[in-house]
């Protein structure tokens, strides 16, 4: 068991290196530069684009500059290059903006999408199943912002409530009851719609996922005995179903980062995704590279606690 | 022994069975039809799918080679008109729509919408193919040598250790806003988007592509054509690829709708494909600021969009369920 553990966070470090020569060599390797953001103005000397070029070691060959990089993370020296502000400390800021977003989707894709698939493949073939299955589909087939767009436009007209940005402007001397009732509205919806993505997908592969046990030998045998339908599904089936989907952990964060990019845009949410679309405006080369080995660094820590969780769960694991 | 040789002989051709009597055998592709021809979501997807294909061809031909809907045309008198209306008396008499009348409205310039979405139809889906064909292209190769060369030693690692390793890095990475960056970073072209797409996506085919090799290579066909002393190039690929491209091919018609839908996130975005191309993306994140005046200008693309990818999800579904027998009703 520790070995197996050690071993994956063995594994997991080579990916961190491989992960972060990655994340640094595509933004350097692509054209574009922050000292090009603003060519056209006059004020900018060749001096001047000389000085900022020399400032943020853009001169330097490719891996010197990885190694300044690695280095000003490892002390926390890191400047932003629009702002001069520290990197670390502004991505944290932003994290704890969105962390109430990312949890409230976590936590509802992963309560909707298991009731809901495990219920349609008990129900093969049912209204219900074949309903769900297609409100699936049309859910991932929909393009996110246009989805949103209803959705603020629905809660908006219907409820009269304000659902853009973190909260209400100017309700500092509300009641308490209320203050709380906006942040709910405010985080409620752009976390649904975070969510539907995942909840969809999720779903269907808890379904099929599913399907396959409940077509097992040892299912049959159960019911054979003459069980009641609800044990062999539930005491039987549901256990082994489940349990691949703890591996499923760590891989929906890169989703649910990457989509927070489009969301936070559209409810004006100043969390992590739209600090991202800014720093890419600005060419703010440190930032976008610091929030990618960031969010790989997160889903790696993610698929590490679920490999780890999956050996505690699964015995099968520690033999290999 | 005392039963006679008639007996005997009556007995054996009763064993033997007759081939006229038993069941045809379905060949796997009659065998693929018959389920596939059942499911009748999948059906429907397909003959969206087709419609498509013909609307996007003929979306070339008429906006771009032999011009009956011209989308650059500005009309300055006909601004933000709804679907079937007519065009205004003092409008420029050239300029007019085919038949007079504009059959999905007019924009904030003029422009008639129904000629755009002809237009961006077809660079919609060639967005969607070409992205798809890279990362297939991409994903095929790497996976194949994964799989294929994978125990081949490169100094200390395996060829392997080495692809499978890159191929989890990148897929730490949060996927859309790495093309974010790169869309934003390259010169903007239509091109560059449909690369970076491709680019970004070829990882899930990897990791199907290995696994089946490993299963496949160790079957006896593969064996047999091995000690045949044919050429590996062209057991891997005439014996192999084949074989291995019945999910490949899965997740490439899903591959498709995602790419359709990234491409107008990246409109909405600010960063979709450049002016003199209409896409649905970027139809749709125009749209968008005119939601009450001109909801036109935001549902017809938006609902566009939705049937096109959720045909292609169908499809693809329909063929996963026909290719897979696993999933199959009992």
């Amino acid at each position: 068991m520790w070995n197996y553990i050690i071993r994956n966070i063995g594994q997991r470090l080579i990916l961190l290196i491989i992960v972060s020569f990655v994340a640094h060599s595509f933004i350097h390797l692509a054209p574009g530069e922050p000292s090009e953001v603003d060519p056209m103005n006059p004020r900018m000397k060749p001096e001047d684009i000389a000085k900022i070029r020399a400032a943020f070691h853009l001169d330097d060959p490719v891996y010197m500059q990885y190694a300044y990089w690695i280095r000003d993370l490892g002390t926390g020296e890191l400047k932003s290059f629009k702002d001069s502000q520290p990197v670390l400390p502004k991505i944290w800021n932003r994290f704890l903006n969105s962390l109430p977003l990312f949890l409230l989707a976590t936590v509802l894709v992963w309560t909707w999408a298991f009731p809901t698939g495990i219920h349609g493949a008990v129900h093969r073939g049912s209204l219900y199943d074949r309903s769900t299955v297609l409100l699936a589909y049309a859910l991932i087939s929909v393009p996110g912002f246009f989805l949103s767009f209803l959705a603020i436009l629905w809660v908006v007209g219907w409820f009269g409530v304000p659902v853009i940005g973190i909260k209400t402007f100017g309700m500092d001397h509300a009641d308490l009851a209320f203050k709380i009732m906006d942040r709910v509205w405010h985080l409620v919806i752009p976390s649904v719609m975070a969510a539907i993505g995942g909840i969809a997908v999720l779903s269907r592969y808890v379904r099929s996922q599913m399907l396959e046990v409940l077509s097992q030998d040892y299912v049959r045998t159960a019911r054979a005995k003459g069980l009641q339908d609800d044990t062999v599904v539930y005491g039987h089936a549901l256990g082994n179903a489940l349990l691949p989907f703890v591996t499923m952990f760590g891989l929906l964060l890169p989703e649910l980062i990457g989509g927070a990019v489009i969301f936070e845009q559209i409810f004006a949410w100043p969390g992590l995704g739209r600090l991202g679309y800014e720093a890419i405006l600005n060419r703010d080369f440190p930032v976008i590279m610091t929030l990618n080995l960031i969010a790989a660094i997160l889903t790696l820590a993610g698929t590490l606690l679920s490999d780890i969780l999956y050996a505690v769960v699964d015995p099968r694991i520690r033999l290999h | 022994m005392n039963e006679s040789p008639e007996t005997l002989a009556h007995q054996r051709s009763r064993l033997l069975l007759d081939p006229e009597e038993l069941p045809p055998s379905e060949t796997p592709w009659q065998e693929f039809l018959r389920i596939y021809l059942k499911d009748y979501q999948a059906l429907l997807g397909f003959w969206v799918l087709m419609l498509l294909l013909v609307t996007a061809f003929a979306g070339k031909v008429f906006t771009e080679w032999w011009v009956v809907f011209d989308p650059e045309v500005v009309r300055l008198t006909d601004t933000f008109l709804p679907p079937f209306s007519v065009p205004s008396p003092d409008s420029i008499e050239v300029d007019r729509p085919l038949g007079g009348v504009y059959l999905m409205g007019t924009d904030e310039l003029g422009r008639d919408v129904f000629a755009r979405m002809f237009q961006g139809s077809f660079v919609s889906l060639s967005i969607g193919f070409v992205a798809v064909g890279i990362s297939l292209g991409i994903g095929i190769v790497l996976g194949g040598l994964a799989g294929f060369y994978g125990h081949v030693k490169l100094g200390f690692v395996t060829v392997d250790t080495l692809i499978m390793r890159f191929t989890d890095a990148m897929m730490c990475f949060p996927r859309f806003f790495l093309i974010l960056t790169a869309v934003a970073l390259l010169p903007p072209s239509i091109y560059t988007i449909m690369m970076i797409i491709g680019f970004f996506g070829w990882m899930g085919t990897a990791r199907f592509v290995r696994a089946e090799f490993f299963s496949i290579r160790e079957q006896d066909y593969v064996v047999a054509a091995k000690a045949l002393g044919i050429p590996e190039g062209r057991i891997i690929f005439r014996h192999m690829v084949p074989n291995a491209l019945a999910p490949v091919f899965v997740s490439a018609t899903i591959g498709v709708a995602s790419a359709i839908l990234t491409e107008s996130g990246l409109s909405f975005l600010g960063f979709g494909v450049p002016p003199p191309y209409a896409t649905w993306g970027n139809i749709l994140s125009d749209g968008k600021g005119f939601i009450f005046d001109a909801p036109w200008l935001f549902f017809i693309p938006g609902l566009a969009i939705f049937i096109v990818v959720l045909a292609f999800n169908l499809v693809g579904e329909g063929l996963r369920e026909a290719l897979n027998p696993k999933l199959r009703r009992r």
